[in-house]
Formats: structure tokens, sequence, C-alpha cells
């Protein structure tokens, strides 16, 4: 990076509009520069160059614009990129998505400038991911694991409970060997209500205190959003990196930052993509999910968990659409499952943990995990399927190994996804598959070998004698 | 060769995208570093004493009237030993050596040359001094890791007579030959990785490229130096195989161009390849490999030329005679970089904001593809096949970059998320993937695995047609209301999806299939719904038929070392004989 320049100051803006303020020729004004607008008698504002030109430059500004008159304001060049102040005594603060104390404390000092827009982890530096997290949550830890380092989003809908499930996550996942855990919890154009629903679960379970808030509510300057997950991942990466801690992010919701994205990219009148949203929506998604991960010869690790509401329940929209390309794989998450009461209303089918063989298995979870998980997706899928058809043929017409899919299926649903508030350790995920397992017929269980079924059965056997 | 201090300088950055004044004398595509950093840069446009430039590196921080160098050529690459088992970014730089220059992040400005400069290689000379050499021939060989042959040629558009030729130990700079006219030869060469590299004359796709994948290989098979797209939504397993084919496809070299895609990827094939051995060779197959890496949060610019700098190292093996594949995962990424490049430079978009020349540009890239017979002596010949990925959005393939490569490319393999939810993989629709070159594979098949190939091929895909009929029938009516031989060949389809078409990647075993192994799987299926089909006609009834055991013994058989092969075999050809207790003995195995 080039030494930055020192401090610049002019009087007066050529326009402005919406979130943007043009400048005119600005001197050796940088790509990225952070910048200052006061107008009199009001408080500064803070921006950001997104163009740099001889002629012209853009400023992109993060607060309210309300009442700004361009001609009379003054603009501060600061010489420097965008930072963000991190430390370890952030654990426990609450902050806004530009950095500012939200708890009412004074501003944190920390430990060192981090720069927003953090440059790409050296692929070569990468340690692939491998570590199982126990999440508490049967869906995830049985059949989509997460793994440390992993990027795995919940997609939602409207009104399903995505944010309980990130709370109950958050409050409930533990590191394999109990190593050191912080969250950083990154509410990016959340409700009022949501916010404080997650606040509440937060301070209720202690959580509060090793963890780090950046808040962007709804309400909030809408450009505030395309910072606050990057001040997040600033903040995370020091955390795992420096100190050495498992971090796990949480980005709620990544549908409001797109629309922030949009939004910036209308007022600069740029070619808009599908549904209009820019055309490089999908590198500058990249530049936040590819901030997770396992560095070479560092004790830590980034862990995210995104969250976004696919508008309408629509998988195939621009914003889960493009996330789910970037990220290993996704937690979606189902209204009909939601209807009728099962929490976490996880649809497993769609749901998929890309890097799930790495963190389990042998000295890991089990070595038969693999197996299990995908004898219960088998008939899982199945019985969805014959659940599909018995609208049209009914009951009847099925075979019966198509009626014994179908039963399970239910099972499935009420016995290993739905769990309430509880928590279950991966042994008992797996007992838990494991009794469903139990009541299907040898025929019926196509991925699962005759040596593994007798362990089983021994295993059972014992339990019944201990129980007699 | 840089020139003579300048006054050019930036007068605009936005983005991937900088302009420059003081550039009158700069030619379109020409190499400059901009900025106090000195980065990497490419000229697009000359309009006066302004240039546009496309910025290979990230540009925050960059300011207006910072310097800008011309650096007087192209992108290139430098080819030469030393190249297999590196990992390259999309401009040629080592990321091992940037590692050490910027630490864990890669940070803007880092220089380092492609192939490490104090590194040794021997180097073996087969010509003498006094022979006349023409461009493309082979001056001498360095062996390299896992007993590869390097072989080091004349660069393309150099002849002579040899004046001098220097064996031993040599480093990558060094000269191996020097010509009667002064001109000397070194181990590596340059080459712009715009502009394809010449051969000799472009052979035509005879022999097939095997894939050790069964749906590939038997359903639909590519020729080495054909070109294949693979699209698919997110989850549907591009990666998975991409990577599987450049573990055990049968190439000498292969070149894999992470292009947008995840850095735990690329850290995973990194360990993986270092770890896994080539089937055919033993050698590691990361020593056949080179890996042209730029993750979705590198710069946009580099992504664009990351596939050609893949595609020119492959034609620079190809040229030494070697089977060459490139697996691009994936396009979309690359077409991305062009509509985000080409929107910055506010022009015309066609359709879905893409540059109205991505359709031009994809047939160009594609076209880099073939086997040839190479330039120089001793004749020989050999082959760049591409294997890539494409990333339709929303699954949708009527978008403008998958249409884009299948107007120009010899095959589809089509991912299907609804296979991929029922954990079919590889999970490829049989019904509307194709392969142009499935007719002279067939006969390449039948002469040299079994005389019997392309029939079975038929059969088998008669087989899937019927069954996607009777399911749509069998979801109006129920499975139970069909005719017993219908529920035969529905059975019959499912173990053909289960042991022939499905395969596992992550199974020791079944990973690479080849395609003997194919073929008996195959085979044995089809010998299943025959003696079923006989025993339904001798009165038997569908319930009768004993065919889970069948199904479990061809499931183990796929599954089986190869040095179980036989026995298992022998227990499926068993099982089919003894499919109806009411059979008579012979019953079984006619076909």
């Amino acid at each position: 990076m080039s030494p930055m320049r020192v401090a610049r100051t002019y009087r007066g803006a050529r326009a402005a509009a919406g979130p943007l303020v043009y400048l005119n020729g600005a001197q050796r004004a940088a790509l990225g520069e952070w910048v200052t607008i006061t107008a009199p008698g009001q408080a500064p504002l803070r921006g950001q160059i997104i163009d740099a030109g001889e002629q012209l430059s853009v400023v992109q500004v993060l607060e309210d614009t309300l009442g700004l008159a361009p001609a009379g304001v003054e603009i501060a060049l600061t010489g420097e990129l965008a930072n963000a102040v991190v430390g370890k005594e952030l654990l426990g603060r609450a902050l806004s998505g530009a950095g500012d104390p939200r708890d009412g404390l004074p501003p944190p000092i920390g430990e060192a400038l981090r720069p927003l827009w953090g440059a790409p982890l050296n692929p070569t530096r990468r340690l692939p991911p491998s570590d199982f997290i126990e999440t508490g949550i049967s869906a995830i830890d049985g059949m989509n694991t997460l793994v440390r380092g992993q990027k795995l989003p919940v997609f939602s809908g409207p009104g399903l409970p995505a944010l309980e499930l990130a709370a109950t996550i958050v409050e409930n996942a533990r590191a394999p060997r109990g190593e050191p855990f912080a969250v950083v919890f990154c509410g990016i154009g959340i409700t009022e209500r949501e916010t404080r629903t997650f606040l509440d679960r937060f301070a209720a379970s202690g959580a509060l205190e090793r963890s780090v808030l950046y808040l962007n509510q709804a309400q909030d300057p809408t450009i505030e959003r395309l910072l606050a997950p990057r001040q997040a991942l600033a903040c995370a990466e020091h955390l795992a990196f420096v100190h050495g801690l498992h971090v796990l992010v949480v980005l709620a919701d990544i549908t409001h930052y797109c629309e922030a994205l949009r939004e910036v990219a209308a007022a600069r009148e740029e070619v808009p993509g599908r549904r209009g949203y820019p055309g490089y929506m999908y590198t500058d998604l990249a530049s936040l999910f590819e901030r997770a991960g396992v560095v070479k010869d560092k004790p830590g690790s980034v862990t995210q968990l995104p969250i976004l509401t696919m508008p309408d329940d629509d998988i195939t929209h621009p914003i889960p659409d493009l996330t789910g390309y970037i990220t290993e794989g996704q937690v979606v998450l189902s209204r009909e499952l939601h209807r009728r009461g099962i929490f976490p209303p996880i649809d497993v089918l769609p749901s998929l943990s890309r890097l799930m063989n790495a963190g389990i298995g042998k000295d890991r979870t089990v070595p038969e995990h693999r197996k299990w998980a995908d004898q219960l997706y088998a008939i899982y899928a199945r019985g969805r399927e014959a659940r599909m058809m018995v609208a049209i043929v009914g009951e009847a017409g099925l075979s019966p190994a198509d009626r014994r899919a179908l039963e399970l299926t239910e099972s499935f649903e009420r016995e290993l996804v739905h769990q309430g508030p509880k928590r279950r350790t991966i042994q008992e995920t797996l007992e838990a598959g494991w009794r469903l397992i139990d009541r299907v017929p040898r025929e019926d269980l196509l991925k699962l070998s005759d040596e593994l079924l007798a362990t089983r059965q021994a295993q059972r056997d014992e339990a019944q004698h201990k129980g007699a | 060769m840089s020139s003579a201090p300048s006054s050019a300088k930036l007068t605009r950055v936005v983005g991937a995208l900088a302009e420059a004044s003081g550039m009158r004398a700069a030619t379109l595509n020409e190499l400059v570093r901009i900025g106090d950093a000195g980065l990497l840069a490419e000229v697009l446009r000359i309009t006066g004493d302004r240039a546009t430039l496309q910025v290979f590196e990230e540009t925050m921080g960059v300011s207006l009237e910072e310097p800008v160098v011309r650096e007087g050529s192209p992108l290139a690459v430098e080819l030469g030993p030393g190249l297999l088992g590196s990992v390259i970014d999309g401009i040629g730089r080592p990321l091992g050596d940037l590692a050490t220059l910027t630490g864990d992040f890669l940070l803007p400005g880092a220089n380092a040359p492609t192939i490490d400069r104090a590194r040794r290689f021997t180097f073996v000379p087969v010509v003498a001094r006094g022979a006349q050499v023409q461009q493309g021939d082979v001056l001498g060989t360095v062996l390299e890791r896992g007993g590869f042959e390097h072989r080091v040629l004349v660069p393309p558009g150099r002849q002579g007579i040899i004046a001098g030729v220097f064996g031993g130990e040599r480093g990558i700079e060094d000269v191996v030959a020097r010509l009667a006219d002064g001109t000397t030869l070194g181990l590596s060469q340059r080459w712009s990785v715009r502009r394809p590299r010449p051969s000799a004359a472009r052979l035509d796709a005879s022999r097939p490229f095997l894939t050790g994948q069964r749906i590939f290989d038997f359903l639909f098979p590519i020729a080495e130096g054909g070109t294949v797209a693979v699209p698919g939504g997110f989850g549907t397993g591009k990666t998975v195989i991409e990577q599987s084919l450049a573990k055990y496809a049968e190439a000498d070299v292969v070149v894999y161009i992470g292009c947008g895609e995840r850095g735990n990827e690329m850290a995973e094939v990194l360990h993986e390849f270092a770890r896994l051995k080539d089937p055919r060779h033993g050698r590691a197959v990361l020593d056949r490999t080179v890996l042209v890496v730029n993750t979705s949060n590198m710069p946009v610019a580099a992504r664009e030329s990351s596939v050609y700098l893949g595609l020119t190292i492959a034609e620079y093996f190809r040229d030494q005679g070697y089977r060459a594949a490139v697996m691009a995962d994936s396009l979309s990424r690359w077409a991305e970089a062009l509509r985000e490049i080409g929107s910055r430079l506010q022009e015309m978009p066609g359709e879905e904001g893409y540059p109205t020349y991505l359709a031009s540009r994809a047939a160009k890239l594609h076209e880099r593809a073939g086997r040839v017979t190479c330039l120089g002596a001793p004749k020989r010949e050999g082959s760049v096949t591409l294997i890539s990925a494409v990333s339709p959005p929303g699954g949708d393939f009527s978008e403008p970059v998958t249409q884009s490569c299948l107007r120009v490319a010899g095959a589809l393999w089509a991912l299907d998320p609804e296979l991929a939810h029922q954990r079919q993989f590889p999970a490829v629709d049989w019904h509307t993937s194709y392969s142009l070159y499935s007719d002279d594979m067939g006969r390449a098949f039948d002469a040299t695995v079994d005389p019997d190939w392309s029939k079975a091929r038929g059969a088998v895909l008669d087989l899937l047609q019927r069954d996607a009929e009777l399911r749509e029938v069998a979801s109006v009516v129920g499975p139970e209301a069909l005719e017993d031989k219908d529920r035969l060949l529905l059975q019959a389809a499912a173990i053909v999806r289960e042991v022939v078409l499905g395969q596992s990647a992550f199974d020791p075993n079944d990973a690479y299939s080849p395609p003997a192994k194919t073929y008996r799987l195959a085979r044995a299926s089809l010998d299943l719904f025959e003696a079923g089909k006989v025993a339904l006609g001798r009165g038997a009834t569908f319930a009768e038929l004993e065919l889970a055991p069948v199904r479990r013994a061809l499931a183990t058989l796929r599954d089986a070392p190869a040095g179980d092969v036989e026995v298992k075999a022998a227990e499926v050809k068993a099982r089919i004989a003894s499919l109806w207790r009411g059979a008579r003995s012979e019953a079984g195995g006619t076909s």
C-alpha cells in the first residue's frame, strides 16, 4: 500500500445526490480515502472516496445527508483509508456499524487499527478447515456439520426464526476441546424488535461478555450497512489471528446489506445486473464471506454464520444465489416446518455443509457419522417424495417401502429436527438418529453395512441389559 | 524493459480501472506499473495522450497524480521447468513467494518471478553443435519431480544453426544454447497470454479423454483435445467434478484454474493433491499439476487474465508433446470479470449486462483447446482438453454465459439440483447432457475395452429413457399399479443409477473407475435386467425376484479394492443366476 497523503481541506462540493457528494478536482485524492464533510453548525459527516478523478471525485457518505447544502460545506480529505479500531477490550461492547459506542461507554481505544477493506488471505497460507463445532442443533451437527473456518449461511424467509436459531447457536456452540471462543455479532439493518430479542437472549445466557456487537439498525443510515460487516470482520480477524480466539461471526441480515449496495449502485447510475443488483455483487459479497478461515501456524479461526432473508422464499433470487456460490453450503429454513411448530425449522434436503466430511468421522465425531447421515438422508428424501405422491395417488398407491419411508419422515421431523430450545450433544444427536434407524427393516437400509448394524445391535442389547 | 522516466500520471482511479495522462506512446494491451507501489496494469484503451487501464491488483489507497511507468510488452508468462507443482496467481506470481514477501495476507505491489531463480535444473541436450534447429525443436530435456521429462523447446519464431549447447546444472535464466547468429536460447521462454501458441497442424478428435468417472466415460465421453461445459447451480458438485478429473483423468499435465472460487477450496486442493498419488504413474497428483488461483476476493482483473494464463501454460506442455487438461472453475467468474470491467468502461451492455463480445471471447477461448501436431522435431502430438465449469445464476441454463459456452463446447455435462438433493453424485442429468464425440469415442472403446461397449451404452440410455417415462406414469397412478415388467424396469434403472452412474468421489476404491470396471458394472446391471425379464416371462412375479441381494452385491463390487474385483464379480453373477428361486439353473446370465 502506498504511503498516504497529508490531510487537505476544500470548501464547497459540486453536487450532492442521495448518499453521494461530488467534489471538483480534489488534489491527489486516493481511492478509498476517508473524508469528513462539515456543514456550518452541524455534526461532521463521514464518507469515503469511491471514485477518484482529476475533474470529479465521488464521495459515498455514511451518514444521513438530509439538509446538506453542497456549496457551503467544508470537505476534509484525511489522507487515510478507512480503519477499524480493534482489540480484546472490545469484548462485551456494543458499537454502531461505524464503530461508535452504542452502550453509553466512551469510545474504545483499542490495541490496533485494522483496514476495513481487509486484504485477501493468501490461499497458500490457509489451512483446510477440519475441526468440528458442536452447535447443539441436531439438524446441523448430525446432518450438515459446521466446521471451524467455514462460512455457512442460514437461508431464511420473512417471518422465519433465523435470528432465534442464530441466538441458540451462539448460546450453545462449543469448541471441541474447550478452546477460547468469542462471538462477533453484526446486525445489518435489523429492526429494534429483532435487536432486542437477540440482546436479551445474549444477556440472559452470559454470552455478552465474550461478544462484540456491531449494530446497524433499520433506522440507521443505509450506507453504514456497507461498513458494519467490515468492522465486525476486521475485529474478528484481530481476535482470531492476533489473540488466537475461535471467533464465530453472525452477520444478520445480508439481504439488507445487498439492498444498500444496490442503492449506491443506482445512485451512481451504474448498469444494473439481475433484479437491479450491481454486476459486481458476487465480488463484493465474496470480499465479506472469504474473510472466514484458518491460517497456518496461527491458533485462532474465523467462522461465519451469515443470515439472509430470501425475498418471497425464492432461493433463485440473486442474494441467496450469489451467496450460495461463495459460501460452503447453506442451512435452509422451511416455512412448512415452522408452521407445524418445529424448531429449528431446518429443511435438511436443500441444506448442505460442503466441509462436513472434513469435520466428522474418526477422532472428530464418530467413524460411522457419514454412513449414519447418508442413511437418514436417503430415507428422509424417499419419504418426502412419497409425501408428494400421496397427494396424487393416495397412500394405498405407495409401495410398502415408500409407506415405511413416509412414516419415518414424520418421525424424523418431530424427533430429530425438532428439539425446541434444548441443546443436544453430538452423542445425543446420533442416538436420536439411531433410534429412527432402529425402526427400519434391514432391506430399506441400503447405506449401512452388516457390521455397522451388528455393532448398533450390540450397543442396544448392552443398554437394555443395563436398563434391566 | 521499463522505458525512460515518463511524465505519465494517474488521472482517475475507480475500482479495477485507472486512467492516466502522458500515455501517447502506449500500445494496446501493454503492461504498465501504476502508483508509488508499482501495481501491475494493462492498457485497454488509448485516446490521444490518455489511456484507460485495468489494474490487476487492489487499488484501494492509490492516489491521483501517482506515476505510471510503461513496461513495453504485453502480459506474458514465463514457461519452463519448475512450473509443475507450483501455485500462481492470475498474473503469474507464485503465491508461496508472495506470502514470504507480504505475510498471510496479499498486499498489492509485491513482485516475484513465476519460476524460482534459485532453483537448479539438470539440462541434458539432445542437439549438438552445428545442428540446424527450427521453432519447436526439442533442444534437450530436464527431469522434473516425479520423473516428468520436461522438453526444452526452441521458442516459436526462432531458428538457426547451433553454435553452442550447454548441458548440466542450469538456472531458469541461464543460456542453454547459442545460435550462429548470436541469439541465445534459455531454459525458459516467455509467451503473451492472450495469443494462442502456434502448432504445425490441428488433428481431429479421435482418442478418448479418460476421466475415470463412469457417467462421463460411458455415457458422455469426450475426446482428447475436446471441450466440455459443466454448468450447474450451487451445491450441484461442479467443483468436486473438476477436482476428481484433475486427480484421476488420464492427462500428463493438469492446469487447474480456480477462477473466482473459494479460498478454502484451494487450500483443500493443495493439501489433497500433495497427498494423493496418480493411479497410473504413482507420482503425487500435485507433481503433474499447475494451480492458477484467483479466489473470489482477489482482484477481478486478474480473474479475467487467469484463464488465458492457464491456457498458455497448457499449450506449452502440449507443444512438448504431452496431453494437457485444463480445469477452469468457473468460466462464469471470468465472464463476470469481463462484465465488471466493461461496465466501468461504460461500454454498451449486451444481454444481462454482459459485454457484447462475451460470445466471441468465449469462442476464442474454447478454440485454444485441441489436439495438434506440434511444431519442430522430433515429430510429436499433443493436446489441450478443456473442462469448464459454468455457474448459471439461479441454475438457469438460458443465461448468456452458459449459452455462449454451449455454442462452442463439444459436450455438455448438465448438473441438476434435483439429483444433488437426492445425493445422486455426480449429479449429471442424463437426459439433457450430450457429447458430440460419443460416436467416435464409442468406436474407440469398442476397440480397446469391449466390442460390446457401444451396444451396452445404447441399452443403458434406452433403459434410462423408459425409466423417465414410466416414472411419470407412476407419479400419477402409483408404483403399485404398474405391471411387473415395468416395476422391474424401474428397479433396473435404479440399480444403474446407483452403481453405474453414481460414483463416490470420497470412496478411495470408487473415486477412480477404469473403463474395464465401468463396462463390467454396466454389463452386470443389464444382465440383471435381462435375467429379470426372462424370469417374468417364465411365470415369475415381480415380488418373487430377489433383487436386493444382487443390488448389494453390485454395490460391493463397485466399492471393492482392485484385488477383490474378480471374487466380487463372481458373486454378482451367482446372485443374478439365483434371482428367481423358481428358475431353472440356466435362467441367469443370458444376454
